[in-house]
């Protein structure tokens, strides 16, 4: 099987910087890219009645959504740079996701922008590529 | 801009309804309504000194023949609920569906209520403390019957053309008497549900929820809103008004949110309060037990006491009434069995946990200190027995109150909706002019006393009872099909486990 680098892709500037860099990376390499985009969704939420009943077709809106909005381009960005790419669109927590996919895909790295936030805000709000670099079962690349 | 020009028509006009002694004709106006439709639908048959309403006996035989029918599905289908809730049997593939979780929540939110905290205080007053121990027995029973109501809810539901789905009793009872070549009086039942539930919701989760919250507002802020019922009332409609037609998702996903805390807090408390009297505790568990077969100094002995547990039971965790299997309905499963095993829960965190441990509190604190509350019942019951021991507690079990009733209210907002969806057909102007039908009773609520409307919600409920049940029964061999052969996939291993293996 193919090489395969994974990129987190959620259409912000520092995803599109990390989805740059791993062009570059498999263009010199010759490996493949899987662009992943996860929709934030926990299980154990609370919802009233009527969101659960229209459920099933706001997750739809949202899967439609990040294919034409966020995984589209990106995989258009991809293909002109003449990198061989697929795309997935998954509910989850982010970085559990991200794993699970580079687990899938058996892939060699995942790259991944940042926000550069202050130290405040990841405290409270934690961060993305932080807890992917504690939870990965390959080597995160964190693009500035 | 045009929904808070009708929001503002509304608070401009209903003030000029409210002359002096707008409560007074309200109450004596629905007085005798309450009356006959409390005589209609409670039909006493005088048993042994007591007088046994036969729908209560209906409910009774019903849970009881459920249980045995489904193999105490409620004992051992307790672990296998507890997995499902946790996920265990999720398939990734299918993350960002409605989870067993939120279908759970957001079930046991809009039964866990005012109930809890007034309609038990409500039962020992009237039933004395054996009351709880029927009370525990209803809600131990009434899992089989919620798991039958919820299995069916899932199985018989509507998938609407955009993607939602409608589903509860009335539609289960309309398609499954079809089924049976009975297709008349299945169309008869269902609508007659669908009305019942409709009529249903602007009472007991609509109106009782409002009276109690005020009820409870007013007592804590010492008399200070005496007389503005009307006035607690529209800040009530217009907030239930902004959710439901505004569309204002986020104070129905903070309510959502914050109701499980208030629950867990609203326990952690009760149960300080308890061993607070805690030499009060091994007297007020014989009183329970003692009471519950002696019915000592109860109307109608220890039947009474049972009339009464049974009674508040079903009031408070609406086993049998069918209410749950329409949220219930939503969840996105090929199993409608899962969704009945996960809905048995209900009646076990609403009354034999929630309920049970309120008739604590309110049992040590009537043998520490007999006559603690003087006259108060209904939830100022409750609040005084925390206070005997917490002073400031009846604040916070204000707010639990209100936030417990506004939740309630919004899950019934939809449950009579579906009732009204049925009735009228999905378009989006009769949702609207139901919903604004909703809000008007949220505001009546606070202005009628609790006597003629518990009397009417408590009545209305019971009435569904009756066509629901009659269906579960015709419609329980095949919930024990599906029952079976679910079981035989998941001891085959065909239904996969995903995590915790």
């Amino acid at each position: 099987m193919a090489e395969v680098f994974v990129v987190a892709v959620d259409g912000s500037e520092g995803s599109e910087r990390a989805l740059q860099k791993a062009i570059d990376l498999a263009k010199a390499t010759g490996v493949g890219l899987t662009l992943a985009h996860v929709i934030e969704w926990s299980p154990f939420s609370f919802h009233t009645p009527d969101e659960l009943a229209m459920r099933h077709k706001r997750r739809e809106e949202e899967l439609e959504r990040a294919r034409d909005a966020i995984l589209g381009p990106a995989e258009a960005i991809a293909k002109a740079a003449g990198v061989g790419c697929e795309t997935v669109v998954k509910h989850g927590h982010t970085a559990e996701v991200l794993c699970e996919i580079a687990e899938q895909k058996k892939a060699s790295q995942i790259f991944i922008g940042r926000r550069g936030q202050s130290k405040v805000g990841t405290l409270l709000f934690g961060s993305v590529p932080g807890s992917l670099i504690q939870m990965s079962p390959v080597s995160v690349t964190v693009v500035p | 801009m045009k929904k808070f020009a009708i929001a503002l028509a509304i608070c401009l006009l209903t003030p000029q309804l409210a002359m002096a002694g707008f409560d007074d004709t309200i109450n004596a106006a629905t007085a005798p309504i309450a009356t006959a439709i409390g005589a209609l639908v409670f039909f006493k048959i005088p048993i042994f000194g007591a007088d046994l309403p036969l729908v209560v006996l209906w409910l009774v035989i019903g849970a009881i023949f459920f249980t045995f029918r489904m193999g105490f599905v409620n004992i051992w289908g307790f672990k296998h609920a507890i997995e499902l809730v946790r996920g265990d049997y999720a398939n990734p593939d299918d993350a960002g569906e409605v989870s067993h979780f939120q279908a759970l929540a957001t079930a046991v939110s809009g039964t866990v209520g005012i109930g809890n905290i007034g309609g038990v205080a409500v039962a020992v007053t009237v039933g004395g403390p054996g009351a709880t121990f029927w009370l525990i027995m209803a809600g131990f029973l009434g899992m089989s019957t919620k798991f039958v109501e919820c299995t069916l809810g899932v199985k018989y539901r509507n998938e609407n053309p955009d993607g939602s789905v409608s589903g509860g009793p009335m539609y289960y009872l309309s398609k499954g008497f079809s089924e049976r070549g009975m297709a008349g009086f299945g169309r008869f039942v269902g609508t007659f549900y669908a009305i019942g539930i409709f009529i249903g919701a602007l009472g007991i989760g609509n109106m009782f929820q409002s009276n109690q919250a005020y009820v409870q507002l007013n007592n804590v802020t010492g008399g200070m809103f005496d007389g503005l019922g009307w006035l607690v009332g529209i800040v009530m409609a217009a907030v239930v008004f902004a959710v439901i037609i505004g569309g204002i998702k986020s104070i129905a996903a903070v309510t959502e949110k914050i109701v499980p805390f208030m629950a867990i807090f609203y326990c952690f408390f009760a149960l300080i309060v308890i061993f607070m009297n805690f030499a009060a505790i091994p007297e007020a568990v014989s009183n329970v037990f003692t009471g519950a077969f002696t019915g000592e100094g109860v109307a109608g002995g220890a039947l009474g006491a049972l009339i009464i547990g049974f009674q508040r039971a079903v009031f408070s965790n609406e086993a049998g009434i069918g209410s749950a299997s329409i949220a219930h309905s939503a969840v996105r499963t090929n199993e409608p069995v899962t969704e009945g095993m996960v809905s048995l829960l209900e009646p076990f965190i609403d009354t034999i946990v929630i309920c049970t441990i309120t008739a604590m509190v309110i049992g040590t604190a009537a043998v520490a200190n007999p006559g603690f509350a003087g006259d108060a019942t209904g939830i100022a019951m409750t609040s005084a027995a925390f206070e005997g021991q917490i002073s400031w507690f009846p604040v916070p079990l204000a707010i639990a109150g209100m936030l417990f009733a506004f939740s309630t209210m919004i899950s019934w907002s939809y449950y009579g909706l579906k009732g009204w969806t049925y009735l009228f057909g999905e378009a989006a102007v009769g949702q609207t002019i139901y919903k604004l039908i909703f809000c008007v009773f949220v505001a009546l609520g606070c202005v009628v006393q609790l006597g003629p409307i518990l009397e009417i919600s408590d009545a209305l409920v019971f009435l569904i009872c009756v066509p629901n049940i009659l269906g579960l029964y015709v419609l329980a061999p095949i919930v024990k099909r599906e029952m079976d052969d679910y079981m035989v996939r998941i001891r085959s291993g065909e239904i996969r486990r995903f995590k915790n293996a």
